[in-house]
């Protein structure tokens, strides 16, 4: 069930050049939490009119708490950062469709791209098959660290070469000849793309979590579609990636 | 103390209060539902509906401004038919009024829009001449004036639900298209629609929209809206549905002092998912202020 309530923010820090770690206090969310899933967060500043849809990293029931890590990317990203702890903040969530746990008995494969590593986290701690993880960052990686606490490998590619393999997870991913029943992804549309390439080639099922501007982010104001089909039906629609999504499966996205 | 009442009165339909919601940011209300409670609104005003599916515009279709939006979704809708079998079953189960707004590319197919509904069970039809987003219908119907009284003549003989016209900020001289359309048979006239409006992002050179214009909403547009709603309520008979900004109880207020009957909540659905009731809750607490029993006392009662 989704909640709409203040929740107090514990934690809010930069933890690489220009990403931020939010910790928010609260027990209902950290019920409700799923991985995959995303919050809106709301300035209510009067400017920023639109909720910034964050994605879910991490999920504590026990300490009652979501970590959330985001991007300053504009004006209202930038504001998020500036907000202190034991300050309120409005939380819609948690929202959207998240990955399928369930599916993850076997041996995963899970590549995350840039600020689309974070949901990814909570993903691999509730995954019950082997797991090894791909992660890429043009620079400046982060919670590498967090995920070798519960993949079995993790790779890691900087696009500047400064940590790891200097290039991108697909090229790494051909690099360890990587074998798999079962693909979750999530990071720039480039990316994904060459995922369910390479999944599709490589006849695994994949799980993929797409991202896009969004207004109301509970699937009533349409902004955030994306081209999606049936499997087979060669007649698309737009599906809204805030409801129908974030995470879609590997043949139901048309990619441009 | 008796309640006051909020009753207002729409075509010749009675709404419990004067709270719609601007049709596009409700969807039909089903996502909304979860947070508010759909009986409390006077009527659900539903997304745009054509006669077949409309697949909409390339994304981004949204661009954050200063105190605003910019939309430009472009009237995606399943078509009436998937609209009269999921929604109104849905809305039906609520005791709101449904307000089921049209789109058509043609006079054509807002007539078979208006006729395939007139047969259903919704309350009132609202026609879209204003949509800043679709190439060919729309806002091309309500920037002239001959076309909006045309279009809305034609679509009232296929209508048995009071018409209620939309119109656009996007003209010379809202008060001659809003006469116009009452000439056409127009029942009650909603406005303002968006203003349209564009966004760049200068480290691309590129403009932030697919469809690089837009429809721009939120309080930014308010004042244009409250003017627009003034000017048209000195000019014509039927009553007036005011939109355009409204976050509060008291913007809401301003719009009904300016001479609209009832007002509608878009933008601010998105700021807040319980905006509706919350706006409705800040005309309650105006009027007990003021100590006005009926709503009908605050309408137009802008004093200059």
């Amino acid at each position: 069930m989704k909640k709409n309530l203040k929740a107090r923010i514990t934690t809010n820090h930069e933890i690489a050049p220009g990403i931020y770690e939010m910790i928010i206090l609260s027990k209902e969310l950290s019920l409700e939490g799923f991985p995959g899933k995303f919050v809106n967060l709301y300035l209510e500043d009067g400017k920023h009119l639109l909720p910034r849809p964050i994605s879910i990293c991490e999920i504590n029931a026990k300490e009652q708490v979501l970590r959330l890590i985001y991007a300053v990317l504009g004006k209202g990203t930038k504001k998020l950062s500036m907000m202190k702890e034991n300050q309120e903040i409005h939380v819609l969530g948690p929202l959207g469709n998240g990955f399928t746990v369930e599916k993850g008995t076997g041996k995963n494969i899970v590549i995350g791209g840039g600020v689309g590593v974070p949901p990814l986290l909570e993903l691999v701690k509730q995954l019950e098959g082997a797991t090894d993880v791909y992660l890429g960052f043009r620079c400046n990686p982060f919670l590498v660290e967090d995920f070798k606490k519960y993949a079995d490998n993790v790779y890691l590619a900087t696009e500047d070469g400064s940590e790891g393999h200097k290039g991108n997870v697909l090229e790494l991913l051909k690099l360890q000849n990587q074998e798999g029943d079962m693909i979750y992804s999530c990071g720039p549309k480039p990316m994904l793309k060459a995922v369910s390439e390479w999944a599709k080639n490589h006849n695994i099922d994949a799980e993929l979590s797409l991202e896009e501007r969004m207004a109301c982010g509970i699937g009533a104001c349409l902004v955030c579609t994306c081209k999606a089909a049936e499997t087979g039906d060669e007649d698309w629609e737009y599906k809204r990636v805030c409801k129908d999504g974030p995470v879609f499966s590997r043949d139901e996205v048309m990619w441009e | 103390m008796m309640r006051p009442s909020l009753k207002v009165n729409i075509g010749g339909i009675e709404l419990e209060n004067p709270i719609m919601t601007a049709s596009g940011t409700f969807g039909s209300g089903k996502e909304y539902g979860d947070f508010v409670d759909l009986n409390r609104l006077g009527a659900v005003v539903v997304k745009g509906v054509s006669s077949v599916a409309w697949k909409g515009n390339p994304t981004p279709r949204v661009a954050e401004t200063h105190g605003g939006m910019l939309n430009s979704v472009g009237l995606q809708n399943p078509g009436v038919e998937e609209f009269i079998k999921k929604d109104i079953p849905f809305l039906r189960g609520y005791d709101t009024k449904i307000i089921v707004n049209i789109a058509g590319k043609t006079v054509e197919e807002y007539c078979a829009v208006a006729e395939r509904l007139s047969k259903e069970d919704v309350d009132m039809i609202e026609l879209n001449i204003s949509c800043p987003n679709v190439k060919e219908g729309g806002v091309s119907f309500g920037t002239n004036r001959d076309m909006a009284e045309y279009v809305t003549r034609e679509v009232k003989k296929y209508t048995k639900q009071p018409l209620i016209v939309k119109l656009s900020p996007n003209v010379t001289d809202i008060v001659e298209i809003a006469k116009a359309a009452v000439d056409g048979g127009a029942d009650a006239l909603s406005l303002i629609n968006t203003l349209t409006g564009m966004a760049i992002d200068i480290h691309k050179r590129k403009p932030i929209l697919a469809n690089v214009v837009g429809g721009l909403s939120g309080p930014a547009i308010k004042p244009v809206a409250v003017r627009m709603v003034y000017q048209v309520a000195q000019a014509v008979k039927v009553p007036i549905i005011g939109m355009g900004g409204i976050m509060t109880g008291e913007d809401a207020v301003e719009f009904m002092l300016a001479g609209a009957t009832a007002v509608a909540v878009g933008t601010a659905n998105f700021m807040n998912p319980t905006a509706t009731t919350d706006i409705l809750e800040g005309i309650e607490k105006y009027m007990s202020q003021y100590k006005i029993k009926d709503i009908k006392e605050i309408q137009g009662s802008l004093m200059i």
